[in-house]
């Protein structure tokens, strides 16, 4: 009898191809992910050195973080030179090395990270690696998905395989349930509010209890999609009957005998009874409020109702930090969080980007017009925006004042022509507030895409439980 | 990858927390097909205007660190993105050491893949080199991995952990890919087996 084990733990141990004396593990990999931004330097590293991809049958490859998202963007006017370079390079090195590829002119394009469970590629107890460090979405299907650097992804495609060393164990629990108008995004950016962005780190994330088990699929991957701002490298969920009800006739996912016997695995995937677990976090559903980011790490979280910190409310290294932080966001100390006028508002992202995001924002904007300067939405995908538009949750968006673009990673991180300006204060349902990430001196308050469109709707950061009352 | 055995060089204190990969190389340098030449562009909107004006404050604009090659950071350096674009600008610019009570995992295994050393030390010991790091260019630290220890400029000597897999690699300058292609045989049994296993997958 072999002694309780985590999640995990049993999703390791399947994947050690080899162990050093120090620990040391080759781990394999069933499936690679593969952007434009960070694999040109290891297919180029391929090239010099004459190697293949060893399975191109598990890479999977789709330029996301570059492209354009305006309606436009088959003109390669609407690209800068070196977005055009970098994209021509993924096209060329998909073809010459045979790898998986859905290019910007497929109605499959999309965020990786939206692509991948969307087209089956990412399935329970399998190990899923990108570029990309928002990888630990895939983790919602019961996979230890994480983000890995170029030389990785080059020994990736070499060798399908990983040097890695185990990490700990943390579980993060939510009880009960959440209260109306309070999402996936809250419980995410609360956990991180609560551990900090260096609480997570050396450790794998396993979110569980009530709240979580009630989430969808969409709002799962939202939940694992910030372990990394949580330091964690990769965040799981145990598999349960909406893993499996969301992945079955999937383009790739298994059919027939095999779909039977992948289900009889992937119930096998939970943490046992007993295991060991080295750090433990507990949050009760009910206390989670929608939250906002004030500063310029995700860590800087409060609730809607609060008031914008002072440094002297910190300790050690953050009273710097958080006075940095108030002076590159324009903000002073007192004020209330409902009281912050917003320009721009962006829904989309590898976070917030999916179908059941869409609808969120919609339900508050529906019959409203926005007050911002500018608002739009990105949909994660080809497919998310189709199906967007069949429930004509695009007509709503259109008719309250929103850009409804193509799909793409656009302004989470603003490669592409969609950035904010010097001063800009933005409502976006991204992942990440740091200074310049929308674009330089551009000022970002994190929310879930609900509180998005309330403030859309106001032209300023608002509860909106407030909103919901309104409608009810 | 160069090899690392031993630095003596200037150190540059960067007290500030949670310096992030964004504000280490931001997003608009990652358009580049190659890993060199990122090194005019590191911490570029802490280090120069918006019309390309350097900032005179910012450390590694002052005259006694422009020739730094350890830096002494606060908690969390290297959180956010996994681009290796962050490692890649250090390296370009002449950073071989960051020293921190903590690291972004993704950061600091990137770091060893470039043949940059990160190094985690207690509080205490990252008060002592950061104020030593405030003295200037005359103040040289010394990084020796193979014995590992720090070591300030006026002689106090601190030891580090360092993973043994890792040092090996970084001592020699060892390609990981090269290694693990010598171990083809347990990839293709691993492969075999899993395909009996977990055929979906």
């Amino acid at each position: 009898m072999t002694a309780p084990r985590t999640l995990y733990d049993k999703i390791w141990d399947d994947h050690v191809v080899h162990q050093a004396e120090d620990g040391t593990c080759l781990l394999y990999i069933d499936r690679h992910l593969v952007h434009e931004v960070t694999s040109p330097q290891a297919f180029e590293g391929l090239r010099m050195t004459g190697r293949k991809v060893r399975a191109p049958e598990k890479t999977i490859a789709v330029p996301d973080h570059n492209v354009p998202t305006t309606l436009d963007r088959a003109n390669a006017a609407t690209m800068t030179e070196d977005s055009r370079v970098q994209v021509a390079a993924l096209d060329k090195n998909a073809r010459d090395f045979g790898i998986n590829y859905y290019p910007v002119s497929d109605v499959r394009q999309g965020i990786v990270h939206i692509v991948g469970p969307e087209q089956g590629w990412t399935l329970p107890g399998m190990t899923v690696v990108c570029g990309d460090s928002h990888t630990a979405t895939h983790g919602a299907f019961g996979s230890l998905a994480h983000g890995i650097g170029t030389s990785e992804v080059e020994h990736v495609l070499a060798t399908q395989t990983l040097i890695q060393r185990k990490g700990k164990n943390m579980k993060v629990e939510i009880t009960g349930s959440l209260r109306p108008g309070v999402t996936a995004k809250d419980i995410t950016l609360s956990v991180i509010g609560a551990t900090g962005t260096a609480g997570g780190t050396g450790y794998v994330i396993e979110y569980c209890g009530q709240a979580i088990r009630e989430l969808s699929m969409e709002g799962r991957m939202t939940v694992c999609n910030m372990a990394i701002e949580g330091g964690a490298r990769a965040g799981l969920i145990a598999p349960d009957e909406k893993t499996f009800a969301y992945c079955m006739g999937r383009p790739h996912a298994p059919k027939g005998a095999k779909w039977e016997a992948a289900v009889a695995y992937w119930k096998t995937l939970f943490s046992d009874e007993g295991a060991h677990w080295d750090k433990v976090v507990t949050l009760r559903g009910e206390d989670i409020a929608p939250v906002v980011t004030w500063g310029t790490s995700p860590e800087d979280v409060l609730p809607i109702t609060g008031t914008v910190p002072a440094p002297t409310d910190f300790t050690g290294g953050k009273v710097d930090a958080a006075a940095r932080s108030l002076d590159y966001m324009g903000l002073t100390p007192g004020m209330k969080l409902t009281d912050i006028a917003i320009d721009t508002v962006f829904i989309g992202s590898c976070t917030n980007g999916r179908i059941e995001d869409l609808r969120a924002a919609a339900e508050i904007l529906k019959g409203r017009k926005i007050k911002v300067k500018r608002a739009m939405v990105v949909p994660g995908s080809g497919l998310v925006r189709a199906q967007a538009e069949e429930e004509g949750l695009a007509q709503i968006f259109i008719d309250a004042g929103f850009e409804w673009r193509l799909a793409g990673c656009s302004m989470c991180l603003a490669m592409n022509p969609d950035q904010l300006q010097p001063g800009e204060r933005c409502a976006a349902t991204s992942n990440r507030n740091f200074e310049g990430r929308q674009g330089r001196g551009g000022r970002t308050h994190l929310m879930s895409p609900a509180m998005a469109a309330a403030a859309a709707i106001t032209g300023h950061l608002t509860d909106v439980r407030e909103l919901m009352t309104e409608t009810a | 990858m160069d090899k690392f055995t031993t630095l003596t060089g200037i150190a540059a204190p960067m007290p500030l927390v949670n310096i992030d990969t964004d504000m280490i190389i931001p997003k608009q340098f990652l358009k580049t097909i190659q890993r060199s030449g990122l090194g005019k562009n590191l911490f570029d909107e802490m280090r120069y205007t918006q019309d390309g004006q350097e900032i005179p404050d910012f450390v590694l604009n002052q005259p006694a660190y422009r020739s730094a090659e350890i830096i002494i950071a606060g908690d969390n350096f290297g959180c956010g993105s996994s681009r290796e674009h962050a490692p890649w600008a250090l390296l370009d610019f002449g950073i071989r050491c960051v020293i921190s009570t903590s690291f972004a995992d993704i950061f600091y295994n990137n770091c060893f893949k470039n043949g940059i050393l990160p190094i985690v030390m207690p509080q205490e010991v990252v008060d002592v080199l950061m104020a030593d790091a405030r003295k200037g260019a005359n103040a040289r630290m010394t990084v020796d991995l193979a014995a590992q220890t720090v070591t300030t400029s006026d002689g106090q000597s601190f030891g580090f952990e360092v993973d043994s897999h890792r040092k090996h690699c970084l001592m020699n300058g060892l390609d990981d890919i090269g290694l693990t292609l010598e171990k083809a045989a347990a990839i293709d049994s691993f492969e075999a087996k899993a395909a009996t296993l977990r055929p979906w997958a």
